[in-house]
């Protein structure tokens, strides 16, 4: 994202050779290496939590407020527009979701948060694109707005509404949580054998048919959807459009500017329905609740190269960590480890595509995170909360050259450029 | 449509168009016809007129007089959409393809084949190899963009045209960015499309490639039609007569002021593209103390690179550069500047000047190392206002004052503000990148004249410029540019028209290839 | 810096005022739509405003702002966002903080102290800063992600050694670092009226602004600076080397935010806790948008953005609810983003038809390269 900012230093991505079929074999095998990684590391280290349902349960839960603002940011910059705003439009989804969850249900609470995060992204929209505004000052003014407003408005509608407070709501009632019902049972016996791998992918797929709330399964939807509606329609291709070439596709007669404010209005939307899915999940609106998660979930859409496949992984992954945090010590210091083995992975590729000062920094990093597992007991759960972001940052500067971001990304369009 | 009578109707007719824009006629009285499955060149130096003319037929622009009829029915657009309707199909000098989407999101796109909700993807892949086949295309829809060479990107632009039912092409000086096998490769396609009908009109300043190309060829000097010629009936040399006029400017007579001292040297000076393309090859040539070499040569054959690489703003890949004895390859730009270069860019509102700065502080601009802009680490506003003041004196900038920004200023008082700023300093070697394009006469009278009074000085000059006159007027030596190579030298006294116009656009019968 | 012809001022100030009564306005409505009175909102904060303690609250808020808004600006003149003012200012105060409070600090004298401390944090700032910087000139890093991410990795840094096993201490129910004995404090400026003071540090604000428009005003380095913002490839084609600037340029913008937590550390808290005011480094980048980037913009804003802060704290026992300021100061932000850009357009136009005027005539259209 240079957003007018100066170009120094930039490099891009070199042509990808290869079909495309070929890439999502070599992901799923890497994936699956991956988790074979995980699961020695699990008897290794004895720390069952690494792969435990209760741990993937609650890394699911907190993995969908990240997702969902991750694919809100990932709309909007598709179409070429920077949403930094995504934390102000969660924030006002939390509170929509708070005043119409307890009084009309969580449903409508869900509906609430979704249009309390649109009308966010409306306003971004109206600034970035009709007005011209930087996309970045945008996105700070309305982080700065947002959370006043949703204060000032939980202040006015929850101080005297019965179980609210000032900067609280009433309880929520949670949506329905669904089970697959054989599958479940035999999978918890499975995981409780300890066995290499097997149990520890039972321990997986245990935690994602149990207790599996609805706005999760939506929200998988929604990344499919996204999937479909951005790479295989004309809707989608011309958005894209507009965040590659928008001189080319004004030329051949697409409105950027509809397609952007679509895109961004889209952005705030889902934003928002992550926001009333941490409300909904915490059984209440409660200020600050949001944590930052908009900006994890720009670093998962980064660390996922701007596709829904890849920002699912992210936000998987930064979810998982998440959780990790509040399931004990063992299984946050096996992630020292983990990230290690990553980092040295990495440097090897990088060194067999001849980038060798990167791969010897990458180098000295795993070896540095690896040592650092093996010389304490613990690590602190202060510095787990930071993972996610230097995982992202690492990513950036050792991997940069792999990410694809859409080439006309934070620039400021104005209609007539073309010819 | 339109092809049954003994004589059948033009597939394109341009009678009378006349194009005015304020202060300036970029077309008149113009009169092509293209006869339907013929390649037609248009051809004429930067500066004819020529692109203001395809942006008429294509529907970006509308004439002031005179009328465009395609297969014999007078039509008016008002867009291009309408043009699309009518046939026509322009393929852009600059391709407007979207790197990360794949040729056939790029070919489809704004015209995408529906299919219950989604996008029809495997009739469209259909159309496309269909359409790759017939004209011998060779298009790979699945591909990114991306990965595509140049002279496979201009095919996706063909087949963007073809797809939406062209039938009459322009193509926008196609061969500009391409490497001589793609020219070849190119021109095969274009023999292809001619057999299935089709109409090419062909805008270009390179003789050798039209000749051989084209079957008919229109040539436009000056805004206005000139001759109307097939290739078989003129050589090379005669195209480039009528392209560049019949009498050249005589130069003044005036002393020589050339010394023996060399001040800039370059030996073997290669500059690459990031893709690996060769834009300078071996260039060698040396300045000597109050010397004007002029480089002429159509834009892009190098000049940009050139002056980028003396300037140190571009890595060469190979050469070396020698100023004043020194070598000067591993030296910054800003040490380039102290040394004694002095640069006039192309570009004066991206290179040359701070718009929305005062003039004062464009006065700086490349000089903050110096006096009277500097002292030590601190400004000093007050020595640089007060030379500001007496270069506005001298250069005759027209400004209220001299802390207005610089974007109110006209072009031509801009340019002068620029030369004024470069000449202070008493530097060795001026490199001066079309210094008078885009100023008005008295501008660039005054401009000439600051030149040459410091060349009197032994001030070395590296001129680059597309207009003879200058060149003519200011060269004591004149070299031509011709794809990133130095290819002849001339006396600009004793020069003729075809000469310089053979060699600047290849037509000397030992182009290379 | 132009010249101040009434006309001149009158365009700087019309769009930040513009922008001010637009998101009054914006908040009237609001206001009204909830049920509250416009007026009675006005005379809470007017009457808050009019007491003396209310004035000294606005300064040492401005004071912060302003420092903030600094950093910013240092980043803005170049075209750089520094986003993560706010996770530099913290991780330095926090840093000097238990530097300051450190037993071997006892027996050195006051002046010592106080430059320690603040060099501390400057050179943390720096250095935090300079992650990003350096990240973006070797790998072209967009500053805006990075000091994001840094943002909240300092967030996470400060968590982990805010604690007793490392650079804190527990003091009743409080974790902080170790407390500054009064050998390390500021003195502070008394205030008639109010018990409260005003932080001495505010003078250096004063200096740094100074500093600020001295170096970009009136130094060779601050002419680079601003050409590189003002047009890279002209600055290229001048002889700058933008990776340097870009770099140097977030080491500075770096070590301002560092000193944004010093008036506070030293004059007010004496240590530093969870307590510690945070999103002053956002509120810098609202105040340097104000503020035009401009050294005494800059000041005005803070103040006014202090002056709100403080009067607003009146509100919620007139009941309504304080965040209405914030609203009002975040409409501000996006209105007079928009205002500037329309005031931008409307002044070049009237200065190339005043310079027609002048002339006799009328900028004649660029030749067609046809």
């Amino acid at each position: 994202m240079t957003a007018a900012g100066l170009t120094v230093g930039v490099e891009t991505a070199p042509p990808r050779r290869g079909g495309r079929p070929g890439r999502w074999r070599w992901y799923l095998v890497g994936a699956f290496v991956a988790f074979a990684v995980v699961a020695l590391v699990r008897v290794f280290t004895g720390a069952d939590d690494l792969t435990s349902r209760g741990t993937v349960a609650a890394a699911l839960t907190a993995a969908v407020p990240i997702a969902m603002a991750g694919l809100g940011a990932l709309w909007a910059e598709r179409a070429g527009v920077v949403n930094i705003g995504l934390e102000g439009m969660m924030v006002l989804g939390t509170w929509g979701a708070g005043f119409a969850g307890y009084q009309w249900g969580p449903w409508a609470g869900v509906v609430f948060g979704l249009a309390l995060g649109a009308l966010g992204g409306l306003l971004h929209a109206i600034a970035t694109v009709t007005f011209g505004v930087d996309h970045i000052i945008s996105g700070v003014a309305i982080n700065l707005l947002a959370p006043g407003a949703a204060l000032f408005l939980s202040k006015q509608y929850f101080t005297d509404a019965p179980g609210g407070g000032q900067k609280q709501s009433p309880p929520l009632r949670d949506v329905p949580h669904i089970t697959v019902p054989g599958i479940s049972s035999w999978l918890r016996s499975l995981e409780e054998q300890h066995w290499w791998l097997v149990s520890d992918l039972a321990g997986v797929l245990g935690g994602l048919v149990t207790e599996v709330s609805l706005l999760t399964v939506i929200a998988a939807l929604l990344l499919v959807g996204t999937l479909y509606v951005l790479w295989r329609t004309p809707f989608g291709l011309r958005l894209r459009a507009c965040g590659e070439a928008p001189v080319a596709a004004e030329s051949l007669g697409v409105n950027v500017y509809k397609y952007k404010y679509a895109a961004v209005i889209m952005s705030g939307a889902l934003a928002g329905l992550g926001g009333a899915f941490l409300a909904i999940s915490s059984s209440q609106f409660r200020e600050g609740q949001t944590g930052g998660r908009g900006f994890i979930g720009l670093a998962a859409m980064i660390f996922g190269n701007w596709r829904p496949g890849g920002l699912a992984a992210g936000a998987g992954l930064f979810g998982y960590t998440d959780a990790m945090q509040l399931r004990g010590s063992d299984a946050v210091h096996a992630l020292l480890l983990l990230l290690g083995i990553a980092l040295l992975t990495l440097a090897v590729v990088q060194f067999r595509a001849r980038r060798v000062t990167i791969a010897v920094t990458a180098a000295v990093l795993g070896v540095a995170f690896g040592g650092w597992y093996f010389v304490t007991d613990e690590l602190p759960p202060e510095l787990v909360g930071a993972a996610p972001y230097v995982v992202t940052l690492l990513v950036l500067a050792l991997a940069a050259q792999r990410l694809r971001m859409p080439k006309a990304d934070g620039q400021i369009y104005r209609r007539g450029e073309a010819g | 449509m339109s092809t049954e009578s003994a004589s059948p109707a033009n597939a394109v007719e341009l009678t009378g168009i006349t194009k005015r824009f304020p202060g300036v006629i970029a077309n008149a009285d113009v009169n092509i016809a293209v006869r339907p499955g013929t390649v037609h060149a248009i051809v004429g130096e930067n500066g004819a007129g020529k692109s203001t003319l395809m942006k008429i037929l294509y529907g970006m622009q509308r004439p002031d007089e005179g009328t465009i009829a395609v297969d014999g029915a007078v039509v008016e657009f008002h867009s291009p959409a309408d043009a699309i309707k009518a046939g026509i199909g322009m393929v852009h000098q600059h391709f407007m393809l979207a790197d990360n989407l794949t040729v056939l999101e790029n070919v489809v796109l704004g015209s995408e084949p529906r299919s219950r909700g989604g996008l029809d993807f495997a009739t469209a892949r259909a159309k496309i190899l269909d359409i790759s086949s017939n004209y011998g295309l060779g298009v790979e829809p699945d591909r990114l963009v991306d990965e595509l060479g140049v002279g496979e990107r201009q095919r996706v632009e063909i087949l963007k045209v073809l797809y939406r039912g062209a039938r009459t092409l322009i193509l926008d000086e196609p061969t500009a960015v391409l490497v001589p096998q793609e020219v070849d490769e190119l021109f095969g396609n274009l023999r292809e499309l001619k057999a299935e009908g089709l109409t090419i009109l062909f805008i270009s300043h390179k003789l050798d490639e039209v000749l051989s190309v084209a079957d008919d060829i229109t040539v436009v000097r000056r805004g206005t039609t000139v001759a109307s010629v097939r290739p078989g009936d003129v050589t090379a040399r005669q195209l480039a007569e009528l392209m560049v006029g019949s009498a050249l400017p005589v130069p003044e007579l005036r002393d020589s002021t050339v010394t023996d001292e060399a001040v800039l040297d370059v030996a073997g000076l290669t500059v690459r593209t990031g893709d690996g393309r060769i834009v300078l090859d071996d260039l060698s040539f040396t300045i000597h103390a109050g010397e004007v070499l002029g480089i002429a040569g159509v834009e892009g054959n190098g000049q940009a690179e050139l002056v980028e690489a003396l300037m140190g703003i571009r890595s060469p890949s190979a050469g070396t550069l020698t100023l004043g004895g020194k070598v000067i390859n591993r030296m910054s730009t800003k040490h380039r500047r102290e040394a004694g270069m002095a640069y006039i860019p192309e570009d004066r509102h991206r290179q040359g000047l701070l718009l929305e700065a005062s003039l004062w502080e464009n006065r700086i601009l490349g000089h903050q190392t110096r006096r009277p802009n500097v002292r030590g680490p601190l400004l000093d506003i007050g020595g640089a206002r007060a030379d500001t003041q007496r270069i506005v004196d001298e250069y005759d900038v027209r400004t209220p004052s001299i802390e207005v920004a610089a974007t109110a200023l006209s072009g031509g008082n801009q340019q002068k503000l620029i030369v004024g700023r470069e000449m202070s300093g008493d530097p060795v070697v001026l490199l001066a990148s079309h210094p008078t394009r885009g100023v008005d006469v008295g501008a660039q009278a005054a401009i000439w004249e600051h030149i040459r009074r410091a060349r009197a000085n032994r001030l070395a000059v590296l001129m680059i410029s597309a207009d003879l006159d200058e060149l003519i007027g200011m060269s004591d030596r004149l070299a031509v540019i011709l794809r990133g190579r130095l290819v002849s030298y001339f006396d600009p006294k004793a020069v003729t028209p075809q000469e310089l116009g053979s060699a600047m656009t290849g037509a000397t019968g030992e182009a290379e290839r | 810096m132009k010249r101040l012809t009434p006309r001149a001022v009158a365009l700087a100030v019309a769009a930040p005022v513009g922008a001010l009564v637009f998101a009054a306005l914006v908040c009237v409505v609001i206001l009204l739509i909830t049920g509250h009175s416009p007026a009675d909102t006005v005379e809470a904060m007017i009457s808050s405003a009019k007491r003396p303690r209310t004035s000294v609250i606005a300064l040492n808020n401005a004071t912060n702002y302003y420092l903030a808004a600094v950093a910013v600006a240092i980043g803005f003149r170049m075209n750089l966002f520094n986003i993560g003012v706010d996770g530099q200012y913290r991780l330095a105060a926090m840093l000097s903080a238990a530097l300051a409070g450190a037993s071997f600090m006892e027996g050195l004298p006051s002046f010592l102290r106080i430059a320690m401390t603040m060099i501390a944090a400057m050179l943390v700032g720096a250095l935090w800063a300079g992650l990003a910087g350096f990240l973006k000139v070797t790998r072209g890093v967009s500053e805006v992600i990075s000091t994001i991410m840094l943002n909240a990795i300092a967030t996470a840094l400060v968590a982990f050694l805010l604690n007793p096993r490392r650079l804190a201490i527990l003091e009743g129910n409080d974790i902080r670092t170790p407390p500054i004995t009064e050998g390390g404090w500021v003195p502070n400026i008394p205030y008639p009226g109010t018990n409260s003071e005003i932080h001495g540090l505010i003078l250096v604000a004063a200096l740094v602004g100074f500093l600020y428009w001295f170096v970009l005003a009136r130094t060779r380095f601050g002419f680079e600076l601003r050409a590189t913002g003002l047009s890279e490839s002209a600055a290229v084609a001048s002889g700058v080397s933008v990776k340097k600037m870009v770099f140097l340029s977030m080491l500075l913008s770096g070590a301002v935010a560092g000193l944004v937590g010093m008036p506070e550390l030293l004059g007010g808290a004496h240590a530093y806790s969870l307590n510690f005011p945070p999103g002053i480094g956002f509120i810098g980048i609202a105040v340097a948008l104000l503020g035009r980037n401009h050294p005494l913009g800059i000041a005005f804003a803070a103040v006014l953005w202090g002056v709100l802060d403080a009067s607003s704290n009146g509100l919620d026992v007139a009941g309504v609810p304080k965040e209405i300021v914030v609203i009002m100061q975040g409409v501000i932000v996006l209105s007079v983003v928009v205002a500037y850009e329309l005031v931008r357009r409307y002044r070049v136009r009237l200065e190339q038809r005043e310079v027609g005027r002048a002339l006799g005539t009328t900028k004649p259209l660029e030749e067609v390269s046809a």
